[in-house]
């Protein structure tokens, strides 16, 4: 073990020695790899940077094509979050829709999504389904489906699940595939997007529509006109909790997919961090560090592909739950 | 902190991508997979059901069949007896008329053998009536004549000795 530990601790030696000359800013490092950005940085060597550009669209008096490396010819300017300002007056224009670090991950990983699924669905159109197990993409995606399909969306919609199968689906494989490509760290994963609080909130608005707009007529009469004494009726306190109840369910579900991906996303960089935040307290702390590190990293790497999936499942399943309770029938009493 | 406020720009792209997946999947991904899965859980339990019912109809052809093996048994069973019976009363009357037919016939024998007996006792009768007669006539001469009295009495004297002698 000492042997093993002394053969890291050397190997580990010359990036100590390079990393002693800057010092890592943990905030820096921690934000730069969670927070959305306007180019895909990859990595530094010799400290200079190694970043795909990504194209900053700005639409404020006409619209404005152009990269981080000439948005001064455009003037604008990044501010202190990192985003872009315009440089003259120092506000943010409301039409930014640059195609930024999450938007490329978001239609990388949706392209992958999409070409699996329809593989998927391709097999079955070119084979008898009736004289064939399914092979291939459908082999690995037919379990997964039929489990949600079967445990999750039948058992919680209730009778019409199948109008709500394809909604409910597209939602688990969507946040399933960007949670795994998320935990991959290289381009094209490694992008923060299920953590990221403006996709969560896409996601959860979303099961909000499904849910409030094929409402039944029992669902709204419970919201408005729920079966409690009259009092709490009259002065509208019993609707006003259930209209409140109408938008913290998604609320919750935006919540908790944000925070649980981004908790894992700081947890896995805070856990590398620390190999570089020793790196100039000596070979043998910083060796024995790195081995720790490295350990616990792969164990977080194994706990966020669980949590990848899981996420995914509870926001399915309660995505499910609200539908499901938007479409009971008054039980006769 | 721009971590916890949600940034137009993606969340514009989002609804973007995001819908433009969803209105793929939904339309060409998902409800072609479902509906063949679908397809092939229905054809699984419909499968299972006819299996079921061949099970069913399979006991039932082979307690039919076990039923049919041990009325033809009976049946067997009865014919045999029956052709037995039948032997035994075919033969039992054979045997009854063969003695009767035997009966008969010796009856019959008795019968044409008394008679030819009586007939032959007849005429030895005769024969020793006429022949006594002459012998008497020849012994007597003229003594006698040939008198219906006298000849009866010379019967009556033969039969006697006849009898005598057959006794």
């Amino acid at each position: 073990m000492k042997k093993l530990l002394l053969i890291l601790t050397c190997l580990l030696l010359p990036l100590a020695a390079g990393a002693q000359d800057d010092e890592l800013n943990v905030e820096e490092y921690l934000f730069g790899h969670i927070a959305d950005s306007y180019e895909w940085h990859i990595c530094t060597v010799n400290g200079k940077e190694i970043a795909i550009p990504l194209p900053c669209i700005i639409i404020e008096d006409g619209v404005h094509v152009f990269t981080l490396h000439n948005m001064a010819e455009h003037g604008y300017a990044l501010n202190a979050d990192g985003k872009l300002v315009n440089a003259s007056t120092g506000k943010r224009p409301f039409w930014d829709i640059s195609i930024t670090k999450n938007v490329l991950g978001l239609l990388v990983d949706s392209i992958l999504l999409v070409v699996l699924i329809l593989l998927c669905a391709r097999w079955y159109k070119k084979h008898d389904v009736l004289k064939e197990t399914p092979s291939g993409v459908a082999a690995l995606l037919e379990p997964v489906i039929v489990m949600i399909q079967d445990d999750v969306i039948k058992d919680a919609v209730g009778p019409e699940y199948k109008k709500y199968t394809p909604y409910l689906l597209t939602a688990f494989f969507f946040i399933l595939i960007n949670n795994l490509m998320g935990i991959i760290p290289i381009f094209p994963g490694g992008a923060n997007i299920t953590g990221n609080i403006a996709v969560t909130l896409v996601l959860a608005l979303f099961t909000f529509f499904m849910v409030n707009l094929f409402g039944n007529k029992h669902y709204y009469k419970d919201i408005f006109w729920p079966d409690v004494p009259l009092f709490l009726k009259a002065i509208p306190i019993m609707p006003l909790i259930e209209i409140i109840g109408m938008f913290t369910k998604p609320f919750s579900l935006m919540i908790r997919l944000f925070a649980n991906i981004l908790a894992g996303h700081i947890m896995i960089l805070s856990t590398i961090a620390v190999i570089f935040l020793t790196a100039k307290m000596g070979a043998v702390l910083n060796g024995s560090l790195t081995v720790i590190a490295v350990l616990f990293g792969i164990f977080l790497d194994c706990l966020e592909l669980l949590v990848a999936f899981i996420q995914a499942y509870v926001f399915t399943m309660l995505s499910s739950v609200f539908i499901g309770l938007a479409h009971q029938n008054p039980e006769k009493h | 902190m721009s971590l916890i406020t949600p940034e137009f720009g993606l969340i514009f792209w989002m609804v973007i991508i995001f819908g433009a997946v969803f209105f793929v999947l939904a339309k060409f991904g998902f409800p072609a997979i479902t509906k063949m899965v679908d397809k092939r859980n229905d054809h699984i339990s419909s499968s299972l059901l006819a299996a079921e019912e061949a099970q069913k109809k399979l006991e039932n052809m082979a307690q039919e069949q076990a039923r049919m093996i041990e009325e033809t048994r009976l049946e067997q069973s009865r014919i045999l007896r029956e052709a037995s019976e039948t032997r035994e009363q075919l033969i039992s009357q054979a045997k009854a008329d063969a003695s009767a037919e035997a009966a008969k016939l010796l009856e019959h024998a008795k019968m044409e053998i008394a008679a030819e007996r009586e007939s032959a006792i007849r005429d030895i009768r005769k024969q020793v009536a006429m022949i006594s007669v002459e012998v008497a006539e020849k012994i007597v001469r003229k003594d006698l004549d040939k008198s219906d009295g006298q000849i009866s009495m010379i019967d009556r004297m033969v039969d006697e000795a006849s009898k005598a002698h057959l006794n």
